[in-house]
């Protein structure tokens, strides 16, 4: 295949974690600063929290991970390589995406681009990539829905179309803003319940979230975040019930 | 059968009828993205920056085709990076080049006092055109039906999702940039058909018909191939037997097509559909 981007796709580098920031700054264009000096690791396997109110710096992280921003110090691995050398195991779910729902195309095809970083240029999507992508909408409830056109969605199956397209991916690293903001009970059940499923399938999550009944229970680690910086990191915990693959990494410190 | 058939035993409708297929087909394949990208003004400020090329080369003998496209390809390749820096805001940089340019060339064309030569230049000259006018449009036709077909995907995805192809590793802006050459190969192929005024007219008009009325990308470049060849062939018909002017005469069939369906489709969706709201 002809891979996007500069470089070909890279092996995990063996033990070590799925991913670590250290010392991550990152400003916004017009020079203002927009994380300071952020550190945290994640072993595979385990789920992380960002937490702390809009504007702390929570999406930025994100997308400095997603190599959406270019930090202005610090470095992040991302299972020991540099951001763009292991995008196929990386999913990011944007809070608010820039997808132009007028566009003329199905909830099935927007679904199936989640395989193409594994296509690269002038391949098209194989049948395995379109069963792949049948197997996410129903998982997520979203099979009926699969001709539509993506504008004729409410909010809520929108939120499912995207985070479909990023579990068609495979990635064993995933990130997400928001995933379960300004979404119906529904589509909060559904989501939640994919996010165990992949926990238990020993998937890394990094996890924007405002949800703050549910997250003490559901991540090893919580980091929280305010104007840019890291105001206190919980102890990282084993998972609970702890999944068998990811063991191995329960005994690793938090940076 | 005979008022069909007549007007083409001629050959210069012969050669009219294949440049305004030629010419269809790859205005409307484009143009779906350019009216899904709100690529509009670019394409109307292309054409009119082709001007200049297009009256330099006359003046010296040079090609026309090559002439346009030296022009459009240096505003082409100046908007891609004009649009990287954040002091000029896109549109208004156009604004000023694209006028400027045309400017120019009515300047250096106004000096030589050639106004028939300017007529064609500005509204087309789909019946004078050359066999060699029909290779190169020709050639452009098939590059941009095979670019548009190899990077599909891509150019599909950053169409509607650029902040996901971004984290997958696609440069955006490269294909934004191969859209823009597209584009101004064909505008100069378009050039000849119905001139530097109405070339953005055969670009958008039929896309935007399709879009009222498909909601699949292939379905709507197929839709706006057939609206353009319509209106194309309609076109050199009312120029044979109406003497009216042929490129014009085929923008303005591409907004009759587009009215008609623009009412249709209203008319369609307050009665067939009035559960809806």
């Amino acid at each position: 295949m002809i891979p996007y981007g500069r470089h070909l796709h890279h092996d995990a580098v063996p033990g070590v974690a799925a991913l670590e920031v250290s010392d991550l700054t990152v400003a916004y264009p017009d020079g203002r600063t927009a994380l300071r000096e952020v550190t945290l690791r994640v072993p595979a396997g385990q789920r992380l929290a960002l937490v702390g109110p809009n504007g702390a710096g929570k999406s930025t992280l994100l997308k400095a991970v997603a190599g959406l921003l270019n930090p202005a110090a610090g470095r992040v691995r991302i299972y020991g390589q540099p951001v763009g050398h292991c995008r196929h195991r990386v999913a990011y779910l944007a809070q608010k995406g820039e997808v132009d729902w007028r566009f003329p195309i199905s909830v099935r095809r927007l679904v199936l681009t989640g395989r193409y970083v594994h296509l690269g240029w002038l391949r098209r999507p194989r049948p395995a990539d379109r069963r792949i992508a049948e197997d996410v909408m129903q998982r997520l409830g979203i099979a009926h829905l699969a001709d539509r056109q993506i504008g004729a969605l409410s909010g809520g199956q929108q939120q499912r179309v995207l985070l479909a397209r990023a579990l068609a991916q495979e990635a064993e690293l995933l990130l997400l803003d928001e995933p379960t903001t300004a979404v119906d009970v529904d589509t909060r059940q559904v989501l939640t319940g994919v996010l165990d499923e992949l926990q238990s399938l020993g998937r890394t999550l990094v996890v924007a979230t405002h949800d703050h009944a549910r997250r003490d229970a559901q991540y090893n680690q919580i980091v929280y975040l305010r104007e840019g910086c890291q105001v206190h990191l919980s102890p990282e915990r084993p998972s609970d019930p702890p999944p068998a693959h990811s063991l191995e990494h329960n005994h690793a410190h938090p940076a | 059968m005979h008022i069909l058939l007549d007007p083409f035993t001629f050959s210069f409708m012969q050669r009219g009828l294949l440049a305004v297929i030629l010419v269809g087909i790859a205005c409307a394949t484009l143009g779906t993205y350019v009216v899904l990208r709100q690529m509009a003004f670019i394409g109307d400020a292309l054409a009119h920056t082709a001007m200049p090329g297009l009256v330099v080369a006359y003046l010296y003998g040079w090609s026309l085709f090559f002439g346009a496209l030296v022009a459009d390809l240096v505003t082409a390749l100046g908007i891609g990076a004009l649009s990287r820096r954040r002091d000029v805001r896109e549109d208004t940089a156009i604004g000023i080049l694209f006028t400027g340019m045309f400017a120019l060339g009515i300047v250096i064309m106004s000096s030589t006092r050639s106004f028939r030569d300017l007529d064609e230049m500005l509204f087309g000259y789909v019946l004078a055109v050359t066999t060699t006018d029909l290779r190169l449009m020709a050639a452009v036709t098939v590059l941009v039906l095979v670019t548009l077909m190899l990077l599909h995907k891509e150019m599909e995805l950053t169409s509607f999702d650029p902040g996901y192809a971004q984290v997958i590793g696609i440069k955006a802006a490269i294909l934004r940039l191969v859209l823009l050459v597209l584009l101004a190969l064909t505008i100069v192929s378009c050039i000849q058909v119905v001139g530097v005024v109405l070339t953005s007219g055969l670009l958008i008009t039929p896309a935007a018909t399709a879009s009222l009325v498909t909601r699949r990308l292939r379905g709507m470049m197929a839709l706006a191939v057939l609206v353009a060849l319509a209106a194309g062939v309609g076109g050199l018909y009312a120029s044979y037997y109406f003497n009216f002017a042929a490129g014009a005469s085929i923008v303005v069939l591409c907004s009759i097509l587009f009215t008609l369906v623009y009412i249709w489709k209203t008319l369609a969706d307050r009665w067939v559909r009035p559960s809806r709201t």
